[in-house]
């Protein structure tokens, strides 16, 4: 047949290991999951790839399955999917989906594009932050897990090496209720200005938080987690301490100000979204006790 | 490269000769199907919304290799009579510009909920941007395709038994 020089430009790997083959004998192939970004670089000419790899054809990564303690969804799932299938055992991720752009843009969007774009203001970040969501990452020399905070090294830049893929991501099952919270100009098709989202575990008695657009790289806010809650008496809840995790969530923020807002505006924000989040999931686990 | 998919129905062929050429710009530039509007290329504005296997994604930022084998609805495939007459109307229709995206999300918001309200209308068409009518009109002309639906399916029925009686009647 064709010299290997005639190579397609666009490659349609049906199946994982064929994807990642391909990866590693083209390396100049872009995967192309739902082009929600990518496609915007390539009509803008920002960048003129010579090769593509088609990551919307591969059963695997378009799936999710119950792993006991977790969700492992597949990187390719759109968040249509995820809002629609996922809500009831994930509801912060379901929640900051149902956030993403448009519905046009959340049927081709996946998490997988999310997290190798890492744009600080990435929507899926937050919520796997504040759950400890593991991130799976194929090659052809073999598979290695990543915990969610130590995948962003810094704006848009991740662990993520050449001929790797995001293959899926193990989010934790809710134990307890969860919140998003995006500021943003208006309801639909914004970028957040800052964003926040928190998992109270009630059988850990634990509180995970996450930093959206607020930092070089999305941020956990460990201080605020370790915050001293009364499990024993949840009556005794008050405003004085959801403020004061509100003051911690602002502490952890590194914000910068750019076009969308300043960084005080953006601690500001983060404070009154995050002393909100936890009067909410509170409430909402412990009934309105909490409210005396 | 050739890439073969369905178009409104039909069987349809692109030599695509860079792999990031846009379904947009496939459909628009190398196969002369102007019904597909082409405004931002960046997802912002919906006006070149089409069907998608039955979802409605921004045609610009689909890669049109990846429709191999795919099925797209443009306006001129996606969209019932009724969605259309009730645009005009109710005078959803300024510059039109818009128009064609906002009929296929129209049309498969109506395709998966009969009768929406407001806020699901809103929320649906959240992704086409239209700088002249105010969207009140768009949003009347859902509620009055939506109702033109409901009495065409209601009808329906009532003509088919008609249609089997005067078979049936030598
Ligand atoms: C109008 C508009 C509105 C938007 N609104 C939001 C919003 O509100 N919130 C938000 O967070 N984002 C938003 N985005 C950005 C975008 O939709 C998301 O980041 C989305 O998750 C990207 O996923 P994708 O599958 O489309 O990625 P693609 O564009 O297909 O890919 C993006 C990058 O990731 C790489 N990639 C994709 N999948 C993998 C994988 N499995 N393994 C390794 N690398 C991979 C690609 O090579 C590419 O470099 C918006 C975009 C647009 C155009
Ligand atoms: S041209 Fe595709 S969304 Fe504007
Ligand atoms: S009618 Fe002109 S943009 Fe909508």
């Amino acid at each position: 047949m064709t010299a290997p020089a005639a190579a397609p430009p666009f490659h349609r790997p049906g199946d994982l290991g064929e994807a990642l083959r391909l990866l590693a004998a083209h390396p100049e192939a872009v995967p192309v999951a739902g082009g929600t970004d990518l496609m915007v670089a390539v009509n803008y000419r920002l960048t003129r790839p010579a090769a593509m790899l088609d990551l919307t054809r591969i059963g695997e990564l378009r799936a999710w399955s119950d792993a006991g303690d977790a969700i492992r969804i597949g990187s390719g799932v759109p968040y249509t999917r995820i809002v629609a299938e996922l809500a009831t055992v994930l509801p912060g991720l379901a929640a900051a989906a149902r956030t993403v752009g448009s519905p046009q843009i959340r049927n081709r969007g996946t998490l997988g594009g999310n997290l190798a774009t890492a744009s600080p203001a990435g929507d899926g970040h937050p919520p796997l932050l504040a759950t400890g969501a593991d991130i799976e990452i194929a090659s052809t020399r073999g598979t290695r897990t990543v915990p969610v905070a130590a995948f962003f090294t810094g704006p848009k830049r991740s662990v993520l090496q050449p001929g790797e893929l995001i293959t899926s991501v193990i989010v934790p099952k809710a134990a307890g209720p969860q919140q998003f919270l995006k500021v943003g100009t208006r309801n639909a098709m914004v970028i957040a200005v800052c964003s926040l989202a928190v998992a109270l575990d009630l059988e850990t008695r634990r509180l995970g938080t996450g930093i959206g657009s607020a930092g070089p790289t999305p941020l956990t806010a460990p201080e605020a987690d370790l915050i001293e809650l009364p499990w024993t008496r949840p009556g005794l809840f008050n405003d004085a301490l959801a403020e004061e995790f509100g003051r911690r969530v602002a502490a952890a923020a590194r914000p910068i100000d750019d076009v969308r807002g300043t960084a005080a505006y953006r601690r500001h924000a983060l404070a009154v979204c995050a002393a909100r989040a936890l009067r909410r999931v509170w409430t909402a686990a412990h009934g309105t006790e909490s409210t005396r | 490269m050739k890439v073969e998919m369905r178009i409104d129905g039909e069987a349809a062929v692109a030599d695509v000769d860079r792999p990031g050429e846009s379904l947009l710009s496939t459909l628009r530039d190398r196969l002369g199907l102007y019904g597909t509007k082409n405004a931002c290329e960046q997802g912002e504005c919906g006006s070149c919304t089409v069907l998608l296997d039955g979802d409605p994604v921004c045609s610009c930022l689909v890669a049109t290799a990846q429709c191999e084998g795919r099925e797209v609805k443009t306006v001129v495939g996606a969209v019932p009579r009724p969605v259309r007459d009730a645009f005009i109307a109710c005078g959803a229709v300024q510059c039109g510009f818009c128009t064609p995206g906002l009929l296929v999300s129209v049309a498969d918001l109506l395709a998966r909920e009969g009768d929406p309200r407001d806020p699901v209308i809103r929320e649906a068409l959240a992704g086409n941007l239209c700088r002249c009518t105010g969207y009140e009109k768009i949003i009347d002309a859902v509620h009055a395709a939506a109702e033109a639906m409901a009495d065409e399916a209601h009808r329906a029925p009532a003509r088919s038994r008609a249609a089997g009686s005067t078979e049936e009647t030598p």
